[in-house]
């Protein structure tokens, strides 16, 4: 499925009654399969605009739309969140299960599904425990079984692995390619890490501070598998560096606000 | 500088459960109360002695005059009690959840509750007549406000990204009321069950002072009026221990209701 954002712009009203402007006139196209990077320093709306395209927010000009066939016992996108967003008082296993239940899928058949992500996320011998007995790498492996449990056709990733630390990082960002190669689905994830941004995505979209603009769309032509060695070869370095040198101006701004 | 050990200086924040302490204060109290009563140093008729309330509340246990007292507080209590909680969960819920039940509920809430709920006993009796109606319903009051008002507190509560996330996997009004606000208001609504527990005994205890033939607000009122001191203590002491009963049985239940609290 393809994900098409049409001259969409989103302004908001914040808390002193001031409209903010998040973003202005994004076009953007996602291909089906694609793993598509969002890039942008803090702040410039790229986790609106994941929620914009979820469904959770309305844009205030500009369409959003869904191309392609759904399968029928499948949804269009579903989340994963930054902070996990977990319930605290269901176990790993009723988590991974909650997007099955609103679909109205019977017990056995939700278990049967949330085995399958279980194991693939390798989440085996946890799915009993509650959220506050995992550590941030399994609660994340938990958010992540969780969204492919509903076989969405795009997985929208709001920077799902910024609050773990640098070495669980490295390895969630191997296994989550190894799952994207296994089950190939459309991917939208939203990064401020340009090393992982350029180590993930087949594309990154530079996005503007605020209000949110595309500054450049950068194709990324590493080979895959990605591994970790690729992370000290000259390509790797040079787009990195070629991105940096984009945003660059953008960050030391912010910096002096 | 003279070569020093550090100290552990943060030695003395460290506290003691002194448990052997909590138990001998609590009998050098009743010692001493025992001995004043021994002495003389009181008449009985106003301070009876421990070891008599003891006996007393035995041979009442024995006739079953103590078992009909506390049957029919009890169950007093446990409808007052269970309609109060019901009917204040839901409204919690309501008002905290649906903004048309928030415009009309709050300032309904808000004029009624400081109302001392035993001012409406009364009013309550010339309702629902003197029988048990009346006593059930001042005991359900009581304990619906504070109810009310914490489950409104804790659906309020309610971590925004949870919601959100339970709409981004297709969860309607009702499911989010079922899987994440009252979930996560269970705290809460345990702390309300806890406040109205304490406010139910109380109304009890006022409410069988009127027009009633059994319990232990009659029990401790009837014996005060005959003057049987020793009697009115053990209905005391009945009281305190449903106090720590109740109190010991909604920290149970609360455990059992909300297993994925740490620890």
């Amino acid at each position: 499925m393809r994900v098409l954002v049409d001259g969409v712009s989103k302004t908001y009203v914040d808390r002193t009654g001031r409209p903010v402007r998040a973003l202005e006139a994004i076009d953007l196209a996602v291909e089906s399969a694609e793993f598509v990077a969002i890039l942008g320093p803090s702040g410039c709306g790229k986790s609106t605009l994941l929620n914009l395209i979820a469904g959770l927010l309305a844009p205030t000009a500009g369409t959003i739309w869904l191309d392609g066939e759904l399968p029928p016992g499948h949804v269009a996108t579903a989340m994963v969140f930054q902070e996990f967003a977990l319930f605290p008082w269901r176990t790993a296993q009723a988590n991974i299960e909650l997007g099955l239940e609103e679909l109205g899928v019977p017990a056995a058949e939700r278990a049967r599904r949330a085995r399958r992500f279980i194991e693939l996320t390798g989440l085996q011998g946890f799915e009993t425990k509650y959220p506050h007995q995992l550590s941030g790498g399994m609660r994340q492996r938990v958010g992540i079984a969780r969204a492919l449990a509903v076989e969405p056709a795009v997985l929208l990733m709001d920077e799902p692995f910024s609050a773990l630390d640098a070495q669980t990082r490295q390895l969630m960002q191997e296994e989550l390619l190894g799952i994207w190669e296994r089950t190939r689905r459309t991917i939208v994830y939203v990064t401020h890490n340009i090393h992982e941004a350029v180590y993930m995505a087949d594309r990154v979209v530079v996005l503007s501070r605020r209000p949110g603009r595309v500054l450049a769309e950068v194709k990324i032509e590493l080979p895959r598998p990605r591994v970790e060695h690729l992370l000290g070869e000259p390509a790797f370095v040079a787009t990195v560096e070629r991105i940096w040198s984009l945003i660059r101006e953008q960050a030391a701004q912010a910096l002096r606000e | 500088m003279t070569r020093a050990p550090v100290r552990d200086r943060a030695a003395f924040l460290t506290r003691r459960e002194h448990r052997t302490l909590r138990v001998v204060a609590l009998l050098l109290l009743l010692a001493g109360w025992e001995l004043v009563a021994r002495l003389g140093w009181v008449p009985v008729l106003f301070l009876p002695s421990p070891l008599g309330v003891l006996s007393e509340g035995w041979a009442m246990l024995q006739s079953g005059e103590l078992a009909g007292h506390v049957a029919s507080s009890l169950s007093r209590l446990l409808l007052g009690f269970g309609v109060g909680a019901a009917l204040g969960i839901a409204v919690g819920v309501a008002v905290g959840f649906f903004a048309v039940a928030e415009a009309v509920g709050t300032p309904i809430i808000a004029a009624t509750f400081p109302i001392p709920k035993i001012a409406l006993l009364p009013l309550l009796i010339l309702w629902l007549g003197l029988g048990e109606p009346s006593k059930v319903a001042v005991i359900a009051l009581g304990v619906f406000f504070p109810m009310a008002i914490n489950t409104f507190t804790g659906v309020r509560g309610a971590d925004p990204l949870l919601v959100r996330a339970a709409v981004a996997f297709g969860a309607g009004r009702w499911s989010i009321i079922r899987k994440v606000v009252l979930p996560s208001a269970l705290p809460m609504i345990f702390a309300g069950l806890r406040l109205g527990a304490g406010t139910a005994l109380l109304l009890l205890v006022a409410a069988e002072m009127i027009a009633v033939e059994s319990g232990i607000g009659f029990l401790v009122l009837h014996a005060g009026n005959l003057m049987q001191t020793t009697k009115l203590m053990v209905g005391i002491v009945v009281l305190s221990l449903l106090g720590v009963l109740s109190h010991w049985s909604l920290g149970r239940l609360e455990r059992l209701a909300i297993p994925w609290r740490a620890g």
